[in-house]
């Protein structure tokens, strides 16, 4: 790690205008950020640490939603019974995210900053070109080892894939990031890479997350998150999906559906063509299998990771399915 | 090296009389729970220096240039080493006298031969500047093209394979006994490059003293890595003095000493201070080792009844290209199954990549899980249980050579796994179970196997005035349990409690104790002990029977027997004396004897001396999403003594949890353009978590072996990742219908 | 108020307090081996990978190698040096040791510290869950079942 300074924000606002500094970058739990300055692909000047910030925390749920602090650190959302029992699919999402120490550190804010696991973008000393991390270089990965890569949202300056668990949740249930006043769909918040893959989310100098505003909903309440990696735990998605699913009084036909995708594109993705497609039809398998081929429309596979384009529909068939079958 | 084992915090022992055999709580169990077990890097001689490698980023070429200003300019860094300015050595590093001494990379000259290499050290008072020193060095090189993949060169027939086994073997006629065969099978497998990734990273620190060296490092061959660290800096081996009290895993790696760690001996020489060197963990893809990869071919023949009439088993294994180590992959046919042919062959091809080296079980890993494999097939296409197969193809003498087994239970290990298992009953044709959740499940097996080997090994005894023990010996621990297990058999063999003896190891002072390897060490060094111990309860013996005023007197050596510190009569047990006594009597401080561990060629031409064992897995496939859990694991071994059940169990265990992880997860993949590893980290590089291991059982059969030694110990360490990995890609053939021909198996594999 | 050299930094570890003199850029991990002589915390990956670094902060487990020490001021910290009380082993210490819950024991320290820390926020509840929830401690030799059955009894212990 380069040398840096270290600050200890006594405010949000001194932080906020102490990350405008030249080379300042916010430090949170660090689990993305110490990593990444490791690796040199991070090279801050001076780290602003929030973590002692009071009132960020906060975990908050009431009829019209949950809104949780920027601070508030995935292990403690993961295991708080309201968030289980009202947005199942971000305690799961959170709780199936890396290990349970790194989710005693990471905050919500920060799990939204966390940065592609592409190994060409971690290798710097390797590997010079890459458009996410000096834009204009190239990308390595193309036409390297890309089992991992994203399938959709690729560009043919970046396939990096957003690694991210809780993000694919949120996006899923219509979330809303806190930037101070300004208020901005999780979806939006990522972008695609296009020409720009070094500018991932729609935030700027002087901004920072704090909160998050999740709107409480019949789907966000039956809902879940669906991880399949290789390994059991301690894993990046292979593919995942959210979903969370409203039925109408009559129990089988779909009144509102979410879908998104993770460990597959570029950035959390929501399949709004697979929830057009069963909104108002009979929840039945055969369709849920169909529809959620639609999850897939458009995907680019880089060789090794052709089998996401196969995996991640099913992914998503089978979590629908199981949200159908729970009362 | 004395240890404070802290033995009285321990549990209470559970024991009737000897030791060995006893399931004893490891002796230094209570310095690892408490966090005070001291590894290499754990030491800080005072006025300490950091040193880091800086490795290469391409595959081929040389380095052109380093910025070594820039390092070091950065505050807290006081050196950087290139081959301009390394201290000389005594020895060319790329000199190889023997097949075991491995070319080293120590910054001979600015050439690169694979990824990860070392091409400077930097060396500053802490480890974060020579961290960042490192990174500034920003080399530039001029790059050749690298040589990746199985295909990568031209192949050739290596002169040996292994441990200097011929590449080509035969016996019998395998084309004719294909030909003659009623069914027959042709499958191949490919095997991944592995990388042992033992938790602790290779670790030194080394502190000079004129032309004394005092390090510490985690080594499994302590005299070994004396002898080559004295050879390569012209020093007598005596005065160059490791410490490896634990290791924090080896594997293979750690076998023979690296070029890293020479390196921060080399540091600690130009800097004239003590340095630690600790790889960083990316660094350990590369100049330790590695796991090569393979393609194995096998052809097997069989008659109507089920009998091979020919095994053929060809491996492609690859190396550096500056180096020799070959997988003997194919040699895994030579021992597990009867047949009239059997023919193993070898090639290799030459990569960029530093030089392969043993890892946990080398060749019988890969060559199990092929063989096991190809074994599976042939079962299925004679319409057989793949048990049944087994035992009808079952060896009553080693088929390569003819040779009666020293002892084999392997009958038994089949009987018993299969029965704990509750194998009766499976379907012969794959995809029959399903779960009440519809996951596909899956029934396979593989027979385990691993060589009895010792090596040569030295241990000195002494007793003392007082009535104890002290028992010495430079074993080395890296998890198998030395010293508890070799504690357990000085302690009979000194004819003492184990709470009255000291039991000294994992120090270069002491005598050689040979490698922590093969899984012949406890045999090895066990011998060693065993006979030391004898050899100075003879001496006591000699003291108590030749003088007129001891109750021992006239009954000659052997006519007594050592127990809880007495020698008794063998005739009249109620005639005996304490040690105490004996030696009072004598006036003698202390006694001493030696004694030696080594293979005994007679019986080792006679026989063929393997341990076996059975292992059958549980695994369930997702139908539509590919995932593959195991969800049991049960094995049955016969390995001649055991010592400490306890950790016997622990050791197979860990084998049959490396077989899964061989089936299931590990896997190095190399970016073909560049030859470097795409996945050198423990994010990526999968091993298993512990969620990814079910129950498991290992059931251990009992065995006695007349002639693998006079303890009758075979050995444990490795054999449980053989018939493992088999038995679980076979059952994911019985879930699934998918045959796995390349490992490790993903989902992708079975979506089908 | 920054710094670009040093900066003093005041831990509280195992009931003990410290003052160093510290590079922001030390990370809790180096400043508990290299400046405070407490190595029973280990380094297996240093990225966050292996747990093997695994201590309590707050009574909470995180990985030291992510952890700069600047960032610790003010919290409270124990490691596995600071678990046995009075020379009495901690009831998961003393189920690692009788369960052989460990091999080499490089990665022991880390994986008794999470268990601590699992059985206290109430994941020990069942074999599955000790293991998914003791996930984050790699153990290349393979202890997996012994750990699990350590956490299982030293949950029990601890419950009773």
């Amino acid at each position: 790690m380069r040398d840096f300074s270290y600050l200890r924000a006594t405010s949000a606002d001194a932080a906020r205008q102490a990350a405008t500094l030249p080379g300042a970058m916010l430090l949170a739990g660090g689990t993305t950020l110490i990593d990444l300055a490791k690796c040199g692909v991070a090279e801050p000047d001076m780290l602003v640490d929030i973590t002692h910030l009071r009132g960020l925390d906060r975990i908050e749920i009431d009829e019209r939603g949950a809104i949780l602090g920027a601070l508030a650190r995935m292990g403690h959302v993961a295991d708080h019974d309201d968030i289980k029992s009202r947005f199942p699919a971000i305690s799961e999402a959170l709780w199936q995210a890396a290990s349970a120490q790194i989710r005693n550190m990471a905050t919500i804010g920060g799990n939204l900053m966390q940065r592609t696991r592409c190994p060409y973008f971690r290798d710097p000393s390797n590997f010079a070109a890459c458009n996410k991390r000096v834009s204009g270089s190239g990308c390595s990965a193309i036409g390297g080892v890309t089992r991992g890569h994203a399938v959709l949202g690729t560009s043919e300056a970046c396939i990096a894939m957003y690694p991210g668990d809780l993000a694919t949740a949120l996006v899923a249930l219509d979330a809303t990031v806190h930037l101070g006043d300004r208020r901005i769909l999780v979806d939006d918040f990522f972008l695609l890479p296009g020409t720009t893959p070094d500018k991932e989310h729609a935030i700027e100098p002087g901004e920072m997350i704090t909160a998050i505003e999740i709107p409480s909903s019949a789907a966000a309440r039956r809902s879940t998150y669906l991880k399949i990696r290789d390994r059991q735990s301690y894993e990046f998605a292979a593919a995942s999906a959210a979903v969370g699913l409203e039925l109408e009084s009559d129990g089988r036909t779909i009144r509102d559906l979410r879908v998104a995708l993770g460990g597959v594109a570029t950035k959390p993705w929501r399949a709004h063509a697979v929830e057009a497609a069963l909104k108002g039809k009979v929840l039945e398998p055969n369709a849920v299998r169909t529809a959620s081929l639609l999850a897939v429309e458009g995907a680019v596979d880089h060789g090794a990771n052709r089998y996401k384009i196969e995996l991640a529909p099913r992914v998503v068939a089978r979590a629908i399915l199981k949200m159908g079958e729970t009362a | 090296m004395t240890l404070e084992l802290g033995l009285n915090q321990q549990p209470a022992h559970t024991r009737q009389g000897s030791s060995i055999g006893q399931p004893l709580t490891r002796r230094d169990g209570f310095l690892k729970v408490t966090g005070t077990a001291r590894y290499a890097a754990d030491n800080h001689p005072p006025g300490m220096l950091y040193a880091v490698l800086a490795v290469s980023s391409i595959a081929r070429g040389r380095v052109v240039s380093l910025d070594i200003e820039a390092a070091k300019a950065h505050s807290g860094v006081v050196e950087v080493m290139t081959p301009l300015n390394r201290p000389a050595l005594a020895t060319d590093p790329d000199a190889k006298d023997h097949p075991f001494m491995f070319r080293l990379d120590l910054l001979q000259n600015d050439g690169v031969r694979y990824p990860n290499q070392s091409i400077a050290v930097v060396i500053a008072e802490t480890l974060e500047a020579a961290t960042e020193g490192a990174a500034l060095l920003s080399p530039r090189y001029e790059t050749e093209p690298a040589r990746v993949g199985l295909d990568g060169a031209e192949s050739f027939v290596p002169r040996g394979v292994g441990v200097g086994n011929p590449a080509v073997q035969q016996m019998g006629d395998v084309e004719a006994g294909l030909e003659s065969a009623r069914t027959r099978i042709e499958a191949t497998y490919e095997t991944p490059a592995q990388y042992h990734n033992a938790m602790e990273p290779h670790a030194i620190v080394a502190a000079w003293d004129g032309d004394r060296l005092s390090i510490d490092t985690p080594s499994q061959g302590l005299a070994m890595a004396q002898g080559r660290i004295a050879g390569l800096f012209g020093i007598a081996p005596q005065n160059v003095h490791i410490r490896s009290p634990f290791l924090g895993g080896g594997f293979g790696s750690k076998g023979m000493i690296s070029g890293p760690q020479v390196l921060g001996i080399l540091a600690a020489k130009l800097v004239g201070r003590p340095v630690k060197l600790v790889l960083r963990r990316e660094q350990m893809f590369g100049p330790v080792g590695h796991r090569a990869p393979t393609r194995q071919t096998l052809r097997m023949g069989m008659d109507g009844e089920g009998r091979l009439t020919a095994i053929s088993h060809h491996a492609r294994t690859t190396s550096s290209t500056f180096d020799d180590f070959f997988e003997p992959a194919a040699d895994a046919s030579h021992t597990l199954y009867a047949s009239p042919a059997i023919a193993t062959s070898h090639d290799a091809v030459r990569l960029d990549t530093g030089t392969p080296l043993f890892m946990r079980a080398p060749g019988e890993a890969t060559g199990s899980i092929a063989l096991e494999s190809a074994i599976d097939e042939a079962a299925h296409a004679c319409g057989m249980d793949p048990l049944e197969f087994r035992l009808r193809n079952y060896a009553e003498v080693e088929p390569m050579t003819g040779k009666p087994f020293s002892s084999k239970a392997l009958r038994e290990c089949y009987e018993q796994a299969a029965e704990a298992f509750g194998w009766a009953g499976r379907p012969l044709e794959p995809r029959r179970m399903r779960d009440a959740d519809g996951y596909l499940t899956g029934w396979g097996m593989g027979t385990a196997t691993f060589p009895a080997i010792m090596f040569q090994a030295e241990a000195r005894a002494v007793l003392r005035a007082d009535g104890s023990g002290l028992m010495e010996t430079g074993a080395q621990d890296m998890g198998q349990g030395a010293w508890t297990a070799f504690a357990q058999i000085a302690a009979d063999g000194l004819g003492l409690d184990i709470d009255q003896i000291d039991f000294r190891a994992g120090s270069s002072d002491l005598p050689n104790a040979g490698i922590a390897g093969g899984s012949g060490h406890t045999a090895t060094a066990g011998m060693a002990i065993h006979n030391a111990g004898a050899a100075v309860i003879a001496r006591l013996a000699d003291l108590a029977t030749r003088n007129e005023a001891s109750p021992l007197f006239g009954a000659g050596n052997e006519g007594v027997l050592a127990r809880g510190g007495r020698l008794y009569r063998r005739d009249d047990e109620s005639r005996g004396e304490s040690y105490t006594e004996i030696l009072a009597r004598a006036g003698l401080a202390e006694i001493e004897g030696h004694g030696k561990g080594a293979p005994d060629p007679t019986s080792q031409e006679a026989y063929a001396k393997h341990a076996h064992g059975a292992v059958f897995a549980e695994v369930k496939v997702d139908p539509d999403l590919g995932q593959i859990r195991v969800t049991r694991l049960v094995g049955a071994f016969a390995a001649g003594r055991v010592i400490n059940p306890r950790l016997v169990r622990s050791q197979y265990y860990g084998g049959m949890i490396w077989g899964v992880s061989f089936a299931l997860h590990e896997e190095a993949v190399t970016d073909r353009r560049s030859g470097r590893i795409q996945n050198a980290n423990l994010a990526e590089y999968h091993v298993p978590v512990n969620a990814d291991v079910p129950s498991v059982e290992a059931l251990l059969v009992h065995e006695d072996d007349p002639h693998v030694n006079a303890l009758g110990i075979k050995g444990v360490g490795e054999i449980g990742i053989t018939g493992t990995a088999g038995a679980v890609a076979n059952a994911v053939w019985h879930a699934t219908g998918v045959r796995p021909r390349r490992f490790p198996i993903r989902i992708e594999d079975l979506l089908g | 108020m920054t710094s670009k050299t040093t900066i003093p930094v005041h831990l509280d570890i195992n009931g003990r307090h410290h003052t160093l003199e510290l590079e922001p850029r030390v990370t809790l991990l180096d400043a508990l081996r290299d400046r405070l002589g407490l190595t029973g915390t280990k380094k297996g990956c240093d990225h966050g990978q292996c747990g093997a670094c695994t201590v309590h902060v707050d009574g909470e487990r995180v990985l030291a190698c992510l952890t700069l020490a600047a960032q610790a001021e003010g919290r409270t910290i124990t490691t596995i040096e600071g678990l046995a009380r009075e020379g009495e082993l901690h009831p998961v210490q003393a189920a690692f040791l009788e369960q052989d819950a460990f091999q080499c024991g490089y990665c022991t320290p880390g994986q008794i510290m999470s268990a601590v820390a699992c059985i206290r926020e109430g994941h020990a509840g069942s074999d599955e869950e000790i293991r998914e929830y003791m996930a984050g401690n790699l153990c290349r030799c393979g202890a997996y079942p012994h750990i699990v059955a350590a956490v299982r009894q030293a949950a029990l212990e601890v419950a009773s």
